[in-house]
C-alpha cells in the first residue's frame, strides 16, 4: 500500500477516541481509584544526605490512633532485595542498586526510611513527624567533578560506578591534521519531569486466592509485575496489574521505585488496600532527576570548517543510587553526541559518578537535550573561530542523504547506531527559509534589548527494540479489538492503533476498539519509552490487523459458499461481488471454535532503532542590564517518517519543546555543599508556565519514511525536545555577541547578566 | 502535605474575630485568602492550632475614597481591585502593582490585608505602602485601634509592628498629589512570581519645573521594602535628567541591604535595583511631563 492511499493514517480523525474521556472529565487517573477498607500510606524520609542511620523509634507514631502500620528496613525480612536495573544491566553496576528501604547508610535527602499506614494520608503523615531518627551525618559528596572522589558505597573503590568509552576511527591522526583545536566545556543542569500528577499507586491482597491487584503501574508493567513478584515470592500471573489514565509520563512515571514494592508489601501485611498517592514535595526529592552532565569537549576542524576529530569527557552525575535505567543517560549522549554531522574521528570517556542527590533516570529526550546542546554550542564556537555563519559550518558537515543508511560507529541502547534515513541538509535550509534566521537581529539601540538567532540540529533515536506485540482480533459485535503490551501515557496511543488497524481492516476508526498496558492482554509488553509505541505497537497491529482481516475474508468464504478472491471487507461486513454480505457480527457469531481463530497476536521485532531528525531556530530578546531572556520564537522542522496523526505529532513537537525551555531558561535542582535540596517545591523550582512559552511554529518536512519498518514511521515522542535546548543557548550567545560565553544551562538571569559583564570586561 | 491537625473558626463580626484572638493570641493564625497560609499549613511550616476565618466579615471588604484618600478594606480581594474603573485615576501606582501580583487565580483569592500582614520584602504591597506613605489600621481588644505608618509597620521579613492578638483591618492611602507621574518596574523570573528587585518612583513637580518630594522605594532587595531617602534627596528641589537620575539611583543601590538565594546574589540584586530605579525615574518623569500615557 502506498502512502498516498491511505484513508485513515496522515489524516486528521474528526473524533479521537481518547479525547472525549480526558475533556470531559471522565479520565481515571490513580487517584479516582477507591477500595473498601482502604488503607493510607505516607513515606518518612531522610532529611539527611548522608549519614550512618542507627535508629528509628517508632513507639510514639504506632501509640497513634488511626495507625495501621508502619515498617522500617527491618520488617521487610531477613534479606530484601534491591530494586533492578531494567536497561542495559550490567552487573558491575550492582554494588550501587537502591533497596526499598535504607538500611545502615543513608544517601540522600528523600531516601526512603519507613513507610507509615493509617486511615487517612493526614493520620499518615502525622505519625511520620513522630518518628524520632537517630542518625550520625557523614560529609556529603554533591560535586560529580570533585578530585578525589569521595567513596559513597563500602563496596567500592571510589564514586566512579562506570567507565565506558565509545567513538570511532583514529583520533590522533584526525587532531594531527586539524588546522584549528577548539575547546570547549559544557554543563547542563540537573533538572527533571514534572508531571501534572504525580505518581501514585494502590494495591489489594486477596490472601485466600493469594491474588494481588496494583491499580497504578504505568509505562513498563510487564517489567514492573516481574520485578515485584520476585520481591514479593509470588508467580507473576498471581498480579493483576491495572493501568489507570496518566497524567505525564516523560520517563520520570512508571519506573519501578521503592513505593512500587513498598506499598502492595504492606497491602499484603495488613490485609487491607493502600494507596499512596506521591506529593509535589516527594515527586520533586525523590522521583528520578536528570540530565545533570559535564562536557570537556576538544574539537579539530580545518580553517574551511570540515569536521575532524572529536574528543570528549563525559562526566554524568548519577545521584545516590543506581535506578532502573543504569546508565544508558550517558551511553545515549556519547553515542548520539556527534548528531548530523559527519567526523573522521569520534571518542568520549565516559565517567558515571554517584553523589548524595536524588538518584537519577531518564527525562523525555535523555542524553539528548543535553549532548545536542553541548555539540551545537560546540560547532557555533567553531563556526565564530574561522569565520563563519553558524549555519555555514553545519552545511558544510551534514551527513548527504546519499550516504543513507549511515553506519555513525558509535551505540545506543545496547546497538549500533545506523542511521536509516534522513535529509538533514533539507531540515536546516527548510527551517532558516522558514524563521526569516537573523533578518532584524540587534534591531534595538545600544543599551536595550537585543535579538539573537540560534540554530540546533539534531538526530533523534526512536522505536527501541526488541519487539512489540499487538492482539487484534474480532469481538462478536463486529468490533474489532485491537490489545497491545505499550501503554498510553495521554501520548494518543489509542488514536494511533484505531487509525493502524480501521487502515487494514477497512473499518471506521470509531469501530475500533483499543486496549492497552494491562498485563493480562498480552503474555508479554515492552511499554512506552524510548519513543517505540508507534513503531513497535504500531506495526504489530498493522500486520496483525492484515492477517486478521485476511482471516475474517476466508471464514466469511465458506460461510457464502464463495472464494476468498471474490470478498472484500467493507465497513461493517464482507461483501461479494455479487452483492451478497455478511456482517463482521455474524461472522462472529458463527464462528468455528475449531477453526482458525478471528484473532492474531504479532510480536514485532526490530534490530534497528528509526532515526527522526529535524533542525531548530531559536529567536531570544535579552536585556544584558537585567540578564532577562525572552523566547520570542520557535521554529522547528522536523522528519519522523510517516506520520499517522499530524495534529498529534504536532503537539508532541510543541509540548516536547516546552520543557525544553524549561531546562534551557529555568529549571535546575539546586543543592547546597550538605546536600539539601534548596528548591523542593513548585515555589522556587520554576516551570515554564503559559505566558513563558512563545509560538512555536514547526513543519513535518515528510520525506524520509523508515525503511525499518512496513508503515515507514519513526517516533515522534522526543523529537521535539531535543534541539531546543542547543538553539536556545546559541540563540543567546548570538545576543550576547559573545559565541563561547554561553557555557551552562540553564541560562538564568544572574548567569546572564555576569557573561553580559565579561562581555563589556572584555570590550 | 497534609496540614498537622488545626480548629478552626469562622467568625461572622469583627468584634467577634477580636475576641477570638483575644483568647488565642499565640496558638491562633487568621485566614484570609489563604494563597499564602495554606502552602505554610500544608507544608507544616505553619502549624498553629487554631485558624481564625474572616472571610465571612463583609465590613472587611471595599473601598472607600473620599477627600482624605483611599480606603482598602483588609480583605478586599486584589482582583477586586484591578477590576474597578476608578482606581489608575485614584492611584495610579497600585493599579500599575496589581497586575505583578502573582497570578490571576491568586488574585481572586489573594487579600490587600493578608499581603500587607505577611510582609514579604519583595511583595507589591509593602512596597506600594511604604512609597505612598499610607497608614495601617489595627484593632484588637487589648489595644482598641491603632493607626501605624508604613515606614514603622514593616520591620523586617515576614515582621510586622502587628501584636499577636491584632487584626490588621484596613489601609488608608493618601490622595495622589495633582500631576505626579508614577512608574514601577520590577524584574522577575517569570511574570507573577516574587520579584528578584523592583523599584517604584512617584515625581512631582513645582512651577518652576523642580522635583518636589520625589519618592524611590526599592523591594525585593533588603529585609523590607525601603524608601531611598539619600537618593530621594539627591534630587529634591533640582531640575530632572537622565544623568542625575543614573547619579540617584547608583546611590540607592548603596542604601539597600540586599541578601543572596536562590535565584540571585546579593551583588546581583544591587545591581538590579540601580538598572530599574535608574529606567523607573525615567519613566516616571515621562509620565509626569505628560509625554508617556500607558
Ligand atoms: C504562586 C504565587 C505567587 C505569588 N506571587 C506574588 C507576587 O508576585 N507578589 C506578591 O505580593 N504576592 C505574591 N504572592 C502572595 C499572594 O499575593 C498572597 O495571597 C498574599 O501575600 C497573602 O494574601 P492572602 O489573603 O492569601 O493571605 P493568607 O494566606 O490568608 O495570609 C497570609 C498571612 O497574613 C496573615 N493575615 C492575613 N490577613 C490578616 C489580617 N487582616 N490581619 C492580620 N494578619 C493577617 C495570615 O495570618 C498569614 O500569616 C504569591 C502567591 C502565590 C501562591
Amino acid at each position: 500500500m502506498n502512502v498516498r492511499d491511505f484513508r485513515h493514517i496522515g489524516k486528521e480523525m474528526a473524533e479521537r477516541p481518547e479525547l472525549r474521556r480526558f475533556l470531559s472529565g471522565q479520565g481515571r487517573y490513580i487517584d479516582d481509584f477507591a477500595l473498601p477498607h482502604m488503607l493510607h500510606a505516607a513515606v518518612l524520609r531522610s532529611p539527611y544526605a548522608h549519614a550512618e542511620l542507627r535508629s528509628l523509634a517508632t513507639a510514639e507514631a504506632r501509640a497513634l490512633p488511626g495507625v495501621a502500620g508502619i515498617f522500617t528496613a527491618a520488617d521487610l525480612g531477613p534479606a530484601p532485595q534491591p530494586i533492578p536495573v531494567r536497561l542495559n544491566p550490567y552487573a558491575t553496576l550492582d554494588p550501587y542498586l537502591q533497596y526499598p528501604l535504607a538500611a545502615g547508610r543513608i544517601r540522600y535527602v528523600g531516601e526512603p526510611l519507613a513507610l507509615v499506614v493509617a486511615a487517612s494520608r493526614a493520620i499518615a503523615e502525622d505519625a511520620a513527624a513522630l518518628i524520632a531518627i537517630k542518625a550520625t551525618e557523614l560529609p556529603a559528596a554533591t560535586d560529580a567533578l570533585a578530585d578525589p572522589p569521595a567513596a559513597l558505597f563500602p563496596e567500592a573503590a571510589d564514586n566512579i560506578a562506570c567507565r565506558f568509552t565509545d567513538g570511532f576511527g583514529d583520533l590522533g591522526e584526525a587532531m594531527q591534521e586539524a588546522e584549528e583545536i577548539v575547546e570547549f566545556a559544557f554543563h547542563t543542569g540537573r533538572h527533571s519531569a514534572v508531571p501534572l500528577e504525580a505518581r501514585g499507586l494502590l494495591a489489594a491482597f486477596d490472601p485466600g486466592r493469594r491474588r494481588l491487584d496494583v491499580f497504578g503501574f504505568t509505562k513498563v508493567p510487564h517489567f514492573n509485575r516481574a520485578v515485584l513478584a520476585r520481591m514479593l515470592g509470588l508467580p507473576e500471573r498471581s498480579l493483576n496489574i491495572v493501568v489507570p489514565d496518566v497524567g505525564g509520563g516523560f520517563g520520570v512515571r512508571g519506573e519501578f521505585y521503592p513505593e512500587d514494592f513498598l506499598i502492595p508489601f504492606a497491602a499484603m501485611r495488613l490485609g487491607r488496600p493502600v494507596k499512596w498517592i506521591e506529593d509535589r514535595l516527594e515527586h520533586l526529592m525523590a522521583a528520578n532527576h536528570s540530565r545533570e552532565q559535564h562536557y570537556a569537549m576538544r574539537l579539530g576542524l580545518t580553517r574551511a570548517g570540515r569536521l575532524l576529530g572529536l574528543e570528549v569527557q563525559l562526566v554524568n552525575d548519577m545521584g545516590a543510587y543506581m535506578r532502573t535505567h543504569g546508565v544508558i543517560v550517558p551511553e545515549l549522549s556519547a553515542g548520539m553526541l556527534p548528531g548530523p554531522y559527519r567526523f573522521t574521528a569520534y571518542r568520549c570517556d565516559v565517567r558515571a559518578v554517584m553523589t548524595n542527590k536524588t538518584p537519577t533516570g531518564t527525562y523525555r529526550g535523555p542524553g539528548r537535550f543535553e549532548c545536542n546542546a553541548a555539540r551545537e554550542r560546540l560547532l557555533d564556537v567553531a563556526a565564530a573561530r574561522i569565520g563563519i555563519d553558524p549555519a555555514e559550518i553545519r552545511r558544510r558537515n551534514f551527513i548527504p542523504p546519499d550516504a543513507m543508511p549511515y553506519r555513525l560507529g558509535t551505540r545506543a541502547l545496547g546497538e549500533e547506531v545506523i542511521y536509516d534515513s534522513g535529509d538533514y541538509p533539507a531540515a536546516l535550509a527548510d527551517v532558516l527559509a522558514r524563521s526569516g534566521y537573523k533578518a532584524d537581529r540587534h534591531a534595538a539601540p545600544a543599551g536595550g534589548p537585543r535579538r539573537g538567532f540560534g540554530i540546533g540540529c539534531f538526530v533523534e533515536k526512536t522505536g527501541k527494540g526488541p519487539y512489540e506485540g499487538a492482539r487484534v482480533a474480532l469481538d462478536p459485535s463486529g468490533v474489532i479489538e485491537v490489545a497491545t503490551g505499550a501503554t498510553s501515557l495521554g501520548q494518543g496511543l489509542e488514536t494511533m492503533l484505531a487509525k493502524v488497524v480501521a487502515e487494514a481492516v477497512f473499518q471506521a476508526p470509531e469501530r475500533i476498539l483499543v486496549r492497552s498496558g494491562e498485563t493480562g492482554l498480552l503474555q508479554f509488553g515492552g511499554g512506552s519509552f524510548a519513543s517505540r509505541a508507534t513503531v513497535l505497537a504500531g506495526n504489530a497491529a498493522w500486520q496483525a490487523a492484515q492477517e486478521l482481516a485476511g482471516r475474517l475474508i476466508s471464514a466469511a468464504a465458506g460461510r457464502l459458499g464463495t472464494t476468498a478472491g471474490n470478498l472484500h471487507l467493507v465497513p461493517g461486513a464482507v461483501a461479494a461481488a455479487d452483492g451478497n454480505t455478511l456482517t463482521l457480527s455474524e461472522l462472529a457469531h458463527g464462528a468455528d471454535p475449531l477453526g482458525p481463530e478471528l484473532a492474531v497476536t504479532v510480536y514485532f521485532p526490530t534490530p534497528h532503532m528509526a532515526y527522526a531528525h529535524g533542525a531548530v531556530v531559536a529567536s531570544v530578546e535579552v536585556d544584558p542590564a537585567l540578564g532577562r531572556v525572552l523566547p520570542l520564537r520557535l521554529w522547528v522542522s522536523y522528519d519522523v517518517g510517516t506520520v499517522i496523526n499530524p495534529d498529534i505529532v504536532g503537539a508532541q513537537i510543541e509540548g516536547g519543546a516546552a520543557q525544553a525551555i524549561g531546562g534551557a531558561l529555568l529549571e535546575a535542582f539546586v543543592y547546597d555543599s550538605a546536600g539539601q535540596l534548596q528548591n523542593g517545591s513548585l515555589a522556587d523550582y520554576l516551570l515554564p508556565v503559559a505566558d513563558f512559552v512563545p509560538p512555536i511554529s514547526h513543519h513535518d518536512l515528510g520525506r524520509s519514511p523508515s525503511p525499518l519498518n512496513p508503515l515507514g514511521v519513526k517516533g515522534a515522542g522526543e523529537a521535539g525536545l531535543v534541539g531546543v535546548g542547543a538553539a536556545l543557548a546559541n540563540a543567546v550567545a548570538d545576543a550576547l555577541g559573545l559565541p563561547a560565553a554561553v557555557d551552562r544551562l540553564p541560562m538564568t538571569p544572574e548567569r546572564v547578566w555576569r557573561w553580559a559583564q565579561a562581555v563589556r570586561a572584555a570590550a | 502535605m497534609k496540614p498537622a491537625p488545626f480548629a478552626w473558626c469562622a467568625p461572622a463580626t469583627l468584634d467577634e474575630a477580636l475576641d477570638l484572638l483575644a483568647g488565642h493570641a499565640d496558638a491562633a493564625r487568621i485566614l484570609a485568602g489563604g494563597q499564602t497560609l495554606g502552602p505554610l499549613l500544608n507544608m507544616r511550616l505553619a502549624t498553629p492550632s487554631i485558624l481564625i476565618d474572616i472571610n465571612g466579615i463583609g465590613e472587611l471588604a471595599g473601598l472607600h475614597p473620599d477627600s482624605a484618600g483611599l480606603t482598602i478594606g483588609a480583605l478586599t480581594r486584589q482582583s477586586t481591585l484591578e477590576d474597578d474603573p476608578k482606581l489608575a485615576a485614584l492611584q495610579p501606582l497600585i493599579a500599575m502593582a496589581i497586575p505583578h501580583i502573582a497570578h490571576r487565580a491568586i488574585r481572586n483569592r489573594g487579600t490587600v490585608g493578608g499581603s500587607l500582614a505577611h510582609a514579604d520584602p519583595a511583595a507589591e504591597w509593602p512596597a506600594l505602602a511604604t512609597l505612598l506613605g499610607a497608614h495601617l489600621l489595627a484593632r484588637s481588644k487589648s489595644r482598641g485601634r491603632r493607626l501605624i505608618g508604613a515606614e514603622e509597620f514593616f520591620i523586617t521579613h515576614l515582621t510586622t509592628a502587628l501584636a499577636p492578638d491584632e487584626l490588621l483591618c484596613e489601609v488608608r492611602v493618601p490622595p495622589s498629589p495633582p500631576g505626579a507621574g508614577y512608574a514601577m518596574l520590577e524584574f522577575a523570573r517569570r511574570h507573577g512570581d516574587f520579584a528578584l528587585a523592583g523599584a517604584m518612583v512617584r515625581l512631582t513637580s513645582d512651577a518652576g519645573g523642580k522635583l518636589t518630594d520625589p519618592r524611590l522605594v526599592l523591594f525585593g532587595t533588603g529585609r523590607r521594602a525601603s524608601r531611598a531617602r539619600r537618593a530621594e534627596a539627591m534630587l529634591a528641589g533640582v531640575s530632572a535628567g537622565t544623568a542625575l537620575f543614573a547619579a540617584a539611583a547608583a546611590t540607592a543601590a548603596t542604601e539597600i541591604d540586599p541578601y543572596d538565594d536562590l535565584h540571585a546574589s546579593a551583588e546581583y540584586r544591587r545591581h538590579l535595583a540601580a538598572v530599574l530605579a535608574s529606567r523607573a525615574l525615567e519613566e516616571a518623569l515621562a509620565r509626569m511631563n505628560g509625554k508617556r500615557h500607558d
